[in-house]
């Protein structure tokens, strides 16, 4: 096939997946069903592997369509599946886009040794000590974080603006969403990832591709056998070279006439730009020929997505409500001996294997709860998800985060089951309660207890103060959350290494009865 | 001009205006009972939500009596709880959608609705039902999720609570309307009209570190008062309060009592969630403050049974 109609299909369809990808994660009004996106995710290389490995049905098997398309036609998936491959090319255009003469591509050496060791390093490391590397290195985690952390910020800002202009005309459509940051420190991999992918795809083309990423590393090997390719037609090239300067993955050496397989990712731009038609995608045969290109660093690229990026780090954290000053402060420090993991997480130990930091289910949280970790689970849980008391709490009637992982790291859970699992137990901090220290009412935690876990006991004269039943409880957060002690909260919840199934609440028969007449 | 200069520009103005008209204090436009009133309260039990508000208002003279043509209303229902109707966490939705109408057949403008929830707002005016009845009735249901639609205002004559942030569409609308539900509550023990106010501020943790019954009562004192209180004793949570676990923490009461005093609402409404009055600190301070009238054997009341 030499139509550049392929190009054109390429194209129409890596956007539509790409712009799929875009609003899935920021889909702050959770307009998607979960449905449609566990069809988008189910086609993720890594994400179906390790949900295959933990639950190896039909529907968790996307990893091996994957690997039977490479076989069959190499490298597409990094160019019709991988959203972050989808956003380089984009990127790469844009680098074009600025320096039009400038030639930024042609047949380079694959770095061979770099690629393979990572990939070997990926694997091993997975093997005998856990995902940490590849939480780092998937395709699909990459731009999943560039997505919660960057993207999504920018979605909720237009929309706030959108909602104020609405505003003036009385029109609430858009309603304002305060964005809520993360620690700062928990930037750092994303920054440092997009000013890697980003300079590499502007500059670069797929370099990161076929340098960096595990999966492209696997599928370039696996496509080494693949059957369909691009493949030269000897005798009508005249070695004009156009093709190996539009390749993106600098993998065509024109004069020996060769095409690098474990490197192309089947974009179709060199059959589209041959004015000779000795280009085109088919079933395997062989031939030959040679040349390079180089060229410099575009330091105006990385300064201004650096600035764009410190930016919008101060944007969020400008954005934090303040606190009032309290009367008193708390004394006591929260004891937590485990941190809090996000419903369906089963076990501590289970999650961290499984969960590759994607953040899918940090951008679909409507209430904002789940945060990335940095130590809370060691090093190796860095960008996994963790419950985040402080700022927000785990809403009774929601099971979004377990419906949208595309690792099974968060296992679907029914909302019966969700409100009966235990992520933690409730502890209470008499000396740091109000209604000890300051002998007033409170009560703020026991009122937004979902399964009234907290409840009020008598206390000192006609006050009221907590007591708690951690059988009932399912360590939601509520109460830690809803608690305005400062800086030490008087009751929080420890996370469960293993989460418990919760006894059911309580629910006796109300006493009192409806009046005959009325009672004043 | 800032957005904020123009609210608060628009506040002066409309104030200068008001004191114009009537000679009297600003504070009175929102706070008095039109002179027309025969009772102090009317108290309805027995039939539907709807109809019980039928009767109600039309003892207390019709809506009209509250709502002038042209005029912009604000209600406020209890909206705090992601929690089904008939668990009683949230006012009534049909009683809701019932006020609405009488506000748009008084000729209201506008017909506003919102409170700031406890639970994620999105779900709270979805699974309350409020979201749909209020739209469907024809008001504008307004969100109270962010800081921005909070204003700080001080609270002249409080004694914990001197500064609150409400939120703006008190400055921005002629009258507003309280439509709590009364439940037990875990620490003041009851909540009604006053403790509903809790949803018109922003920071709610401040009242809950100083004094939660004081900073009640001291808000009852800020000059944007409800014109009209309308407390839903339809389906009532008597315990496990303010959020209720189950259906069993109901007792259908079927009542409703409307009133232009709060405090006597509340004092009335203690009687019906069958506690002790005196246990109920913040109706105690805000009847010395002389907020209203505690005192239900010196109020004219109107009982409706249907």
């Amino acid at each position: 096939m030499r139509s550049p109609l392929l190009r054109k299909i390429r194209i129409l369809f890596s956007a539509v997946m790409l712009i799929c990808f875009i609003l899935l994660f920021i889909d702050f009004k959770d307009l998607i069903p979960t449905k449609y996106i566990n069809y988008l995710l189910a086609f993720q290389f890594v994400p179906s592997m390790l949900k295959y490995i933990d639950a190896p049905t039909i529907l968790s098997a996307g990893f091996v369509v994957v690997l039977l398309l490479t076989l069959l036609t190499g490298r597409t998936y990094c160019s019709f599946l991988c959203p972050l491959g989808i956003g380089q090319d984009l990127f790469s255009r844009f680098g074009g886009r600025i320096r039009k003469k400038f030639r930024r591509y042609g047949f380079k050496k694959p770095h061979t040794i770099l690629r393979y060791s990572l990939l070997g390093a990926t694997i091993v490391v997975s093997l005998v000590w856990g995902i940490y590397l590849l939480t780092l290195l998937d395709p699909y985690s990459v731009f999943g974080r560039f997505m919660t952390y960057f993207g999504k910020p920018v979605a909720l800002v237009l929309n706030n603006f959108l909602s104020w202009a609405f505003h003036k005309f009385d029109i609430y459509t858009f309603d304002h969403i305060t964005i809520s940051g993360f620690r700062l420190l928990t930037y750092t991999i994303p920054v440092v990832f997009f000013i890697l992918v980003g300079f590499m795809s502007l500059a670069k083309g797929r370099l990161y591709c076929n340098t960096i990423c595990p999966v492209g590393t696997l599928l370039g090997l696996i496509s080494k056998i693949s059957l369909f390719r691009i493949k030269f037609d000897e005798s009508k090239c005249t070695r004009c070279g156009r093709c190996a300067i539009r390749c993106k993955s600098s993998c065509i050496d024109f004069l020996q006439q060769k095409v690098d397989v474990s490197r192309c990712v089947d974009c179709f731009n060199c059959i589209d730009v041959c004015q000779d038609d000795a280009l085109s995608y088919g079933l395997v045969s062989f031939k030959k020929k040679k040349e390079a290109e180089a060229d410099s660093g575009k330091r105006k690229f990385i300064a201004g997505s650096l600035m764009m990026l410190l930016g919008l780090q101060q944007g969020l954290r400008a954005q934090e409500k303040g606190s009032p000053v309290p009367t008193k402060q708390s004394t006591v420090k929260e004891n937590k001996t485990c941190p809090v993991a996000p419903p369906g997480a089963g076990s501590i130990e289970d999650f961290n294997k499984n969960c590759t930091g994607c953040s899918l289910c940090i951008a679909a949280c409507p209430n904002n709860v789940l945060k990335p970790a940095l130590m809370q689970y060691g090093i190796a849980g860095m960008m996994q998800p963790v419950m985040d008391y402080h700022h927000s709490f785990c809403t009774f009637n929601c099971v979004k985060c377990t419906e949208v992982c595309p690792t099974y790291a968060l296992k679907p859970l029914k909302m019966e089951a969700k409100q009966l699992t235990q992520l933690g137990k409730v502890r209470f901090i008499k000396d740091n309660c109000i209604v000890k220290t300051e002998k007033t009412a409170c009560g703020a935690c026991s009122e937004a207890c979902p399964t009234k876990a907290v409840y009020m006991v008598p206390y000192e004269g006609n006050l009221l103060i907590p007591e708690t039943n951690e059988d009932i409880c399912i360590g939601c957060g509520h109460c830690e959350y809803a608690c305005p002690t400062v800086p030490y909260k008087a009751i929080f919840v420890d996370g469960n290494p293993v989460h418990l199934a919760a006894q059911p609440p309580l629910n006796e028969e109300a006493e009192m009865e409806a009046h005959e007449d009325f009672p004043f | 001009m800032k957005r904020r200069d123009f609210l608060r520009k628009s506040a002066g103005a409309g104030l200068a205006a008001g004191a114009a008209l009537s000679l009297g204090g600003y504070s009175k436009l929102w706070a008095t009972a039109p002179s027309g009133a025969k009772y102090d309260m009317v108290a309805v039990m027995g039939g539907s939500p709807e109809a019980m508000f039928d009767l109600g208002i039309q003892e207390l003279g019709g809506m009209g009596t509250f709502v002038k043509k042209g005029q912009r209303v604000l209600l406020k229902p209890n909206i705090g709880w992601d929690r089904p109707p008939e668990m009683g966490a949230n006012t009534n939705p049909a009683l809701v959608s019932r006020v609405i109408e009488h506000c748009l057949r008084a000729g209201a403008k506008e017909v506003y609705v919102f409170d700031h929830t406890c639970d994620n707002w999105v779900n709270c005016y979805r699974n309350s039902g409020i979201e749909k009845a209020s739209k469907d009735a024809g008001a504008k249901v307004v969100p109270g999720n962010s800081e921005n639609y909070y204003q700080e205002v001080e609270i002249p004559g409080g004694l914990k609570l001197k500064k609150a942030k409400v939120h703006e569409l008190l400055f921005e609308t002629d009258v507003f309307i309280n439509i709590p539900v009364l439940k037990d509550h875990n620490s003041t023990r009851m909540t009604a009209c006053m403790k509903n106010m809790m949803g018109v501020v922003w920071d709610r943790g401040f009242w809950h570190r100083n004094d939660l019954n004081q900073c009640i009562a001291d808000y009852a004192l800020f000059e944007k008062k409800p014109a009209l209180n309308i407390l839903d004793c339809y389906n009532v949570m008597v315990k496990h309060g303010p959020m209720g676990v189950s259906k069993e923490d109901i007792v259908q009461m079927k009542s409703q009592i409307i009133s232009t005093d709060w405090v006597a609402c509340d004092a009335a409404a203690t009687k019906m969630l069958g506690v002790d009055i005196a246990k109920i600190e913040y109706i105690a301070h805000a009847h010395k403050m002389g907020l209203g009238n505690m005192n239900l054997d010196s109020l004219n009341i109107r009982r409706i049974k249907m």
